[in-house]
């Protein structure tokens, strides 16, 4: 585990590279410009079923992603369309699943909770909270068998962090010392229960630590934070010393889905995280570094917005899946049941 | 062709060994498959046989050592679960119903998941209510899964080796009472096809349709029915999912009468699912209603007088045959 003099330096001043900077931003606009189109999209009718948005946790995704290869393996949660676009599913793929599109990237069969790009080794999009930790042991274990050299990435909430699949699979990766990296995306509410009321003990960090992984708690709104602890997680695991947990503290501006009359919380909260905006601190120092011209972020707003929009096209341009293929894809064959 | 008397136990054993001779991408993975040989001494030798990358002991997690299993499957191996008894497989069971099962279908068919999970099933032992029960009628409600159910030691060594060829998750149900029933395969394991029922006793007056440990009962009632003038046909359904319709009903067709026997319970049960099919496919063929034997719907108690009384029992079978041929509108003609 790094020392604290060895700690990555964080924010937009301590990047150097104005490309890596444009990238950065640019993921974290197109996530959030596509979800505020989903939340429209959802209003109209366009998008059905639960939607989870992931507004303001935008620096994990777009910050840790860049860290793992092509031949990583990515596991998400439901709120999981942050980690498909910066995984680099296409938006369009992802928006025509949400309207339930077989253009959509799981043929409009999973919906905003179960994107899949098995291309992209991105698998899913689970909905069963916790449900995935023991898929990517499974990963990464096929990849130790193999003697291949890839790394397989579980995003989870602090929610799952309760269940017994997350102590199982922690315990288990640790135990065959595979290479797992366990990202917990703590954005402090399991739906609506706030941290303090859900776990005993609060430090997520603490409990990977006694399953002997080695463990770090990161800003989570500082995306460059969160690149840079990403890659030095990634470099470990795949040099075979392990699991490793990293904790990205974040918070969701946004209510938990479409449902949610956030009783929970107050407005003061979330106001007050609104301020540590991971976009608008980032944008703004690196304008202010030098390192992003003052005119990026409008150049940056126009092409994300055109890509939003294609989307959209191509979601709305998309076909339904015939009725009489309702059956295919439960079984490998055609299986009368 | 050797002819070899085995137990069901070395049989199954059979099949491991050569599953992991063929394929250097199967493994087994469970508790106490390794240095404890297996908890039922089934896995015995593997371990020294394979080494520890291939023969893995596991904590007591079965959901992650479940998930896991998916995982490794989704990720190219062939990977075997051994979950050591049916109760047991409810704590994975999140893992089989929301993972396993699903992933082909709500991925759009671009994920598969071939992995096999076999499992201990079954009453018989007075280990009560937590040890038991048969609930492989539950699993064989999902759609996505395979079931089968090996009854004949052909099939215990065999079936994992088909199960192991097919591209869908493929739960073996192993019936605990088996274990130590000796029985006759020819020559090395083979793979024995996942589709179709068996006849495994030819008879021309009433179907007894079983499947696992109830197969053996079943056979054993049939001889008693001989005995007393009853000609019965017993078909082993051996995959419970998908069903074999065309077996059911063909022997239905033959025989007019059918009785079911089942040892999971009665209410929701895979015994009712086969009843509606008939009653759906083969009404007009029945000369009398459909009969089934099924466990008492009582979690299953310890002391044997009890527990005897709870699951189907050879006189059960026999009753259950006599009182169809004998009753009203019968129309036995034999």
């Amino acid at each position: 585990m790094p020392s604290p003099d060895t700690r990555p330096a964080s924010g937009a001043a301590a990047l150097d590279d104005p490309g890596q900077a444009r990238a950065l931003l640019w993921q974290m606009l197109r996530i959030r410009r596509f979800e505020e189109k989903c939340a429209e999209l959802y209003s109209a009718g366009k998008i059905r079923g639960f939607l989870h948005l992931y507004i303001g946790e935008e620096a994990i995704a777009a910050g840790a992603m860049p860290a793992l290869a092509e031949r990583d393996h990515v596991l998400a949660t439901y709120r999981e369309h942050g980690h498909a676009l910066a995984r680099g599913v296409p938006a369009g793929a992802i928006m025509a699943e949400m309207y339930g599109k077989q253009e959509g990237c799981s043929r409009g069969r999973g919906g905003s909770m179960h994107l899949f790009d098995a291309g992209r080794h991105f698998i899913g999009g689970s909905a069963i909270v916790g449900g995935a930790l023991p898929l990517a042991v499974g990963y990464a274990l096929a990849d130790r068998l193999a003697g291949r050299d890839s790394v397989t990435a579980c995003f989870f909430g602090d929610g799952a962090v309760a269940e017994g699949e997350f102590h199982e699979s922690l315990n288990l990766a640790a135990l065959w010392q595979l290479p797992v990296l366990f990202l917990c995306e703590n954005n402090r509410y399991a739906m609506g229960t706030a941290l303090e009321r859900h776990q005993s003990q609060v430090d997520l960090a603490a409990k990977a630590a006694a399953y002997r992984l080695p463990s770090e708690s990161v800003d989570g709104m500082d995306v460059v934070a969160v690149a840079r602890t990403t890659e030095a997680a990634v470099d470990r695991v795949r040099a075979g010393q392990g699991p490793m947990f990293l904790e990205y503290r974040t918070y969701r501006f946004r209510a938990h889905s479409m449902f949610d009359p956030e009783l929970y919380r107050d407005k003061a909260e979330v106001e007050q995280w609104k301020k540590r905006c991971p976009i608008e601190t980032f944008a703004r120092d690196a304008v202010a570094s030098g390192l992003l011209a003052a005119t990026a972020r409008d150049e940056l707003e126009r092409e994300v917005a055109e890509e939003v929009a294609a989307a959209v096209a191509f979601a709305e341009a998309g076909t339904w899946e015939p009725v009489e293929h309702l059956c295919h894809d439960v079984y490998a064959r055609e299986v009368r049941p | 062709m050797t002819t070899q008397t085995i137990a069901y136990r070395e049989a199954l054993r059979q099949g491991l060994h050569a599953a992991l001779a063929r394929d250097e991408r199967v493994f087994l993975m469970g508790e106490d498959v390794g240095r404890y040989g297996g908890t039922y001494a089934v896995s015995h030798g593997l371990l020294e046989a394979f080494g520890e990358a291939r023969i893995r002991d596991t904590p007591l997690s079965e959901s992650a050592f479940t998930g896991a299993g998916i995982g490794a499957a989704l990720n190219g191996l062939r990977p075997i679960v051994e979950i050591m008894t049916v109760n047991f497989s409810l704590l994975a069971l999140d893992q089989i119903m929301n993972n396993a099962a699903t992933l082909r279908h709500m991925s759009g068919g671009q994920l598969n998941v071939p992995l096999v999970i076999r499992m201990t099933t079954g009453g018989g032992r007075q280990l009560a209510a937590q040890h038991s029960h048969s609930l492989e009628g539950w699993y064989a409600h999902i759609p996505g899964l395979r079931i089968v159910a090996p009854a004949t030691h052909e099939d215990a060594r065999g079936m994992l080796l088909a199960a192991l060829e097919d591209p869908d998750p493929v739960l073996i149900f192993e019936h605990a009472l088996l274990l130590n029933v000796e029985g006759t395969v020819k020559g090395e394991p083979h793979p024995m096809e996942l589709d179709h029922a068996v006849i495994r006793r030819e008879g021309g007056q009433v179907s007894l349709i079983t499947y696992g440990g109830m197969l053996h009962k079943t056979l054993a009632a049939a001889d008693q029915l001989a005995a007393a003038g009853i000609d019965a046909e017993v078909l082993d359904l051996r995959t419970l999912r998908p069903l074999d319709d065309a077996a059911i009903m063909a022997s239905v067709a033959k025989t007019h009468r059918v009785v079911v026997v089942d040892e999971g319970w009665r209410s929701g049960s895979l015994s009712a699912e086969i009843i509606t099919r008939i009653n759906e496919q083969a009404f007009f063929e029945l000369d009398a209603p459909p009969v089934r034997v099924c466990t008492q719907e009582v979690p299953i108690p310890y002391p044997r007088h009890l527990e005897d009384a709870a699951i189907p029992q050879i006189e059960d079978i026999v009753a259950a045959v006599h009182r169809l041929m004998g009753g009203p509108g019968s129309g036995a003609t034999s």
